[in-house]
């Protein structure tokens, strides 16, 4: 029962180091690692869920009557782009902010903040 | 060309974004947005008017069948998103022009509308459609492009602001991929009608749970919901002054529009608010949130972190009327969803042209703008009347009916903390009126002149729009009403 759905905790045990990494980390390129390991996590789920049991791939063939469900990769597919998207405008943000400020810390760029005000 | 209206809607703004890129004067890429923009929004006046008249209008994506093919559907509360969000989009456009010329460098400005574009497709696009992971992907749309464009903001802390919005912004679009592939993952369907179909079924097995408590703390991360909000009043206070009047006006209502749609439609009623006590849960956040807001605002040096504590407060209210989830409840939220647009819309736009004057919004930069600014300070005035809730004005309606929505469910203690909170927002207005007014204006500051006409046409529309709506409020409160009607399944 438990190692059948292996799959399952290999996505719940990814999220959180993701969703760790995205919270505990002042290093902002290994927040968007963390960020990008969450979504992965999700994307590893969602195939997970289109597997049925002694099923194939969904291809139309002689003497095969159970295919997998289709549709979840196609909605993964568009899940990556904008996973691709969210970490390319990140990396540029951070980029920007290390121009900005000489430095990718959060510490660092919180404290220079906060003397301008 | 008709039947086409729910796709138009979408497609009119996504297909000019890339169109406009080519467009490498600013004058151009302006004029082109704002013809853009004024036929979203012309769409979706006529949009309204078919469903006020006939009702639902369902498109088929494509000519695949639902549940299939991807589904548009167009009810009230649709169309009602839609005329906010467009014609919003489209006044606050008129002033870019003018506004962004000092606010962004001249080699950015095409680029700017071409992200404006994006995101007002994306918030059209979660508006209109009928299909699940599709709002994932509108969202994300119009998300990606909001931060691209509070990162174009001149002070470096917006470059900050748009990287912690985007680290909590992408955080709650995930949550939301989750809750959605629970889902699926339980009724084998995407599209929203067919979902609130299949999964009464299912609706006590933990999955669902897990997947409801996933797309509200997702949806409430957009919302900027207390205590959810910090990304908020950065990313407002540092984006240049266009994006924060359309994101202000446009995205977290979007936003809200999604909770209602999940809640009320997806899941049901009985399971959101019986099964799970989200009743409780948003009475208080959203009651906490007017409060510690407010009173957050009041001590604000610069005027748009003021006014973006202002707008989490405001959303405060939207959560109580929503939370106390009788019809005439959620038409206090629906109607303060519209009102709220307009006060917004208009401070905002008003802050941008000081902004063109003086390059600064801190409160000190205030002093003496009453007499130089004389135009664009009245309509702040009016605006912030119009937040308090002053009678004739837009405000003045949406409390009138929160409270009585409150005191119709007994719920009178509510009523009164609704309306002490608006004396909290009277101390963050007469803050500014005071300096304005009471104040000389600084030394070697003698020679502000009023701002452009460039400016003063479009704050000045949405101002009268919030005087004009708070008198004649047929068409607000009888969208606002039937929109409610219908998501409580009783026919109007």
């Amino acid at each position: 029962m438990i190692l059948g759905l292996y799959n399952y905790w290999v996505v719940v045990v990814l999220m959180m180091i993701g969703f760790y990494i995205v919270i505990a980390h002042g290093n902002l390129i290994k927040k968007i690692v963390g960020l990008s390991i969450f979504q992965t996590a999700v994307f590893i789920f969602y195939i997970s869920i289109a597997k049925v049991d002694d099923a194939t791939a969904p291809i139309l063939e002689e003497g095969i009557s159970k295919y997998s469900n289709p549709l979840p990769h196609v909605l993964i597919l568009t899940a990556i782009v904008v996973g691709i998207a969210t970490v390319a405008l990140g990396l540029a943000l951070a980029v920007r902010l290390n121009e900005a400020y000489g430095s990718i810390e959060e510490e660092s760029i919180q404290n220079q903040d906060n003397q301008e005000c | 060309m008709l039947t086409h209206l729910p796709a138009l809607a979408v497609i009119i703004p996504l297909l000019s974004a890339p169109l406009c890129l080519f467009l490498r004067r600013p004058l151009l890429a302006w004029l082109f947005t704002v013809i853009a923009s004024g036929l979203t929004m012309l769409v979706s006046i006529t949009l309204l008017q078919q469903v006020m008249a006939s009702g639902t209008i369902v498109y088929e994506m494509g000519g695949w069948r639902p549940p299939w093919g991807i589904e548009y559907r167009v009810d009230r509360l649709n169309a009602y998103l839609l005329l906010i969000v467009t014609s919003i989009s489209t006044v606050v456009l008129l002033a870019a022009n003018t506004s962004i010329e000092k606010e962004i460098p001249r080699h950015r400005l095409t680029l700017f509308y071409v992200l404006y574009l994006l995101s007002l497709a994306g918030l059209l696009g979660v508006v209109t459609t009928g299909d699940a992971f599709n709002v994932f992907v509108f969202l994300e749309i119009s998300s990606l492009a909001a931060y691209s464009l509070i990162a174009l903001g001149e002070d470096r802390r917006a470059l900050w602001a748009a990287y912690q919005y985007l680290i909590m912004g992408t955080i709650g679009a995930t949550f939301i991929l989750i809750g959605i592939g629970l889902l699926y993952q339980m009724t084998g369907t995407l599209n929203m009608d067919d979902l609130s179909r299949r999964l009464p079924e299912v609706s006590q097995t933990r999955t669902v749970f897990a997947a409801f408590a996933f797309i509200i703390v997702g949806v409430c991360l957009k919302v900027a919901l207390f205590p959810l909000h910090r990304w908020l009043p950065n990313a407002y206070a540092y984006a240049p002054s266009i994006v924060t009047a359309f994101l202000a006006a446009t995205s977290t209502k979007v936003a809200v529009y999604l909770l209602i749609r999940f809640t009320f439609s997806i899941f049901g009623i009985s399971f959101s608010f019986t099964t799970v006590p989200l009743q409780t849960i948003f009475v208080i956040l959203g009651l906490t949130g007017i409060f510690a807001a407010s009173t957050t605002a009041i001590f604000q040096k610069n005027v748009k972190h003021l006014f973006a504590y202002s707008s989490v407060a405001q959303i405060g209210y939207m959560i109580v009327g929503y939370s106390i989830s009788t019809t005439m409840g959620l038409m206090a939220t629906l109607l303060h969803l519209f009102n709220h647009a307009l006060m917004k819309g208009a401070l905002f736009l008003a802050l941008g042209a000081v902004m063109y004057r003086i390059g600064s919004v801190r409160l000190e930069q205030f002093q003496g703008l009453g007499r130089q600014m004389p135009f664009t300070m009245a309509a702040i005035v009016a605006g912030g009347l119009s937040l308090i809730g002053v009678p004739l004005t837009v405000g003045f309606v949406s409390k009138w009916y929160l409270v009585l929505a409150a005191l119709e469910n007994g719920w009178w203690p509510v009523a009164v903390l609704i309306l002490l909170g608006s004396l909290l927002a009277i101390v963050y207005v007469w803050r500014i009126v005071e300096t304005a007014y009471f104040n000389e204006p600084p030394a070697g500051r003698e020679s502000i002149e009023e701002a452009p006409l460039g400016f003063l046409v479009p704050v000045w529309m949405l101002v009268s729009a919030n005087i004009y709506f708070g008198m004649d409020t047929r068409l607000s409160v009888q969208v606002a009403e039937a929109a409610s009607q219908a998501l409580f399944g009783v026919s109007p």
